[in-house]
């Protein structure tokens, strides 16, 4: 537990530190969302329509900014051996380095959404529908895209590679987290249908994406 | 440390990118003693510590640790010191120091003495990323030191090191061997104690 608890406390440190890529993938959410009122022009109407659409691309985004340097940074600084040869089984290790990063870089996300909702006409309950469907999303994106962070190392292409992996994974989770959106802003579905599908796709990917990726990992060791 | 412990391979053979880097290679080690292993360069010095610490899987050929801790695996009870030194530029010395005393299972309170010994007690709360590769070589030997194996892997270990710091290290070897480690090490220059020589791959 200490192990683990170590790790995470570490990768959060290392993220929320100058240069780390807490900030970064905010920063980048922000200018996403912030610039799309000005390419849709200044129709109210069309804006609160498209908005949970657009937070949940611009998280989406935000998210696979950072996550192709999950493993990437371990691996070229000789962390990741260390890490591999340790008494900590490397599942484990995978699923504690995921949660540090959705703590780091997922969390802020979901805290900027009320902010950004007022910049896309959206009310009190929208942005609350939204961001609890990011909650309930964005793990998922985490611990998916950590598959394409691990095949990322094995493979020794980082970038793009990751991105071209991890976007078509996430496809379910964005239908799903903008349906259960839509659902609670303007109906006629119930939110409670697609939001459970939402809390299930992240339950799922809490269990595969750990073991996937030290799966990877163990492969790609050399 | 648990008491008499014997390391040895027989008839390892190493595969990388289609290439037999080397094959049918027999080794032992024992407790108190050391191993030099040396070679030409690409003779596969790295890889027969990768091998052994579990980081790369043999073409061939098995590695028994005896008489250790039954319930560890061989590369649980290794220390492995690479080319690359698992520092994050990001974290202080003693947070780089502490958090691997956290995850591999040593005592947060050993890190201020290992500091000590190897001569960073002036800089424990510098970022990793301003030292020299010769300080950032001495905060890996300190993590040897905070978290107690009985196997050490060592490719290099003497690069970067200062003429002190050389001396400074084959100390640290010394004791560790007196108190029944072992170690294998990869080197071109002499390790400054007395090992037992491991050629692989033709002259050196």
């Amino acid at each position: 537990m200490t192990a683990l608890s170590a790790l995470i406390r570490r990768d959060i440190r290392i993220a929320l530190r100058v240069g780390g890529g807490a900030l970064i993938g905010v920063l980048f959410f922000l200018t996403v969302v912030v610039l799309m009122p000005f390419a849709v022009g200044p129709d109210l109407a069309l804006l609160s329509r498209l908005g949970p659409a657009i937070l949940w691309l611009g998280a989406l985004l935000a998210s696979l900014l950072t996550l192709d340097r999950l493993f990437m940074a371990d691996h070229e600084d000789g962390s990741l051996d260390l890490i591999t040869m340790s008494r900590t089984p490397l599942e484990l290790a995978c699923a504690a380095k995921a949660l540090a990063h959705w703590l780091a870089a997922g969390l802020p996300l979901i805290v900027a959404t009320p902010v950004l909702g007022l910049l896309l006409n959206l009310d009190m309950v929208a942005t609350g529908a939204v961001a609890l469907t990011l909650l309930a999303g964005t793990p998922a994106l985490t611990f998916t895209g950590m598959i394409g962070a691990a095949l990322a190392v094995t493979l020794h292409r980082g970038g793009l590679l990751m991105a071209v992996l991890v976007l078509p994974l996430s496809i379910p989770v964005l239908i799903f987290g903008v349906a259960a959106s839509q659902a609670a802003i303007v109906g006629p579905m119930t939110f409670g249908a697609p939001f459970s599908i939402l809390c299930a796709l992240s339950l799922v990917s809490l269990v595969i994406g750990p073991f996937a990726a030290a799966a990877s990992l163990k492969h790609g060791l050399d | 440390m648990q008491g008499k412990m014997q390391l040895s391979g027989r008839g390892l053979g190493c595969v990388r990118g289609g290439r037999q880097v080397f094959s049918g290679l027999d080794f032992e080690a024992s407790s108190g003693e050391a191993v030099a292993v040396v070679g030409r360069n690409g003779s596969g010095k790295t890889s027969l510590l990768r091998l052994i610490a579990g980081l790369l899987v043999p073409a061939g050929g098995t590695i028994v640790l005896d008489g250790g801790d039954a319930e560890m695996t061989l590369p649980e009870q290794c220390h492995y010191l690479g080319h690359r030194d698992a520092l994050k530029p990001a974290l202080s010395v003693a947070e780089n120091l502490s958090f691997w005393a956290d995850f591999l299972g040593g005592e947060r309170s050993d890190a201020a003495a290992s500091l000590a010994t190897v001569g960073l007690d002036h800089a424990t709360h510098l970022p990793a990323g301003f030292l020299s590769a010769g300080q950032r070589r001495r905060l890996s030997l300190a993590r040897l030191l905070t978290v107690r194996r009985p196997v050490w892997l060592l490719d290099e270990p003497t690069n970067a090191l200062d003429a002190a710091g050389q001396e400074m290290f084959g100390h640290l070897m010394r004791q560790h061997l007196i108190r029944g480690g072992l170690i294998i090490a990869a080197t071109h220059a002499p390790l400054g104690l007395e090992a037992r020589e491991l050629r692989i791959g033709g002259v050196a």
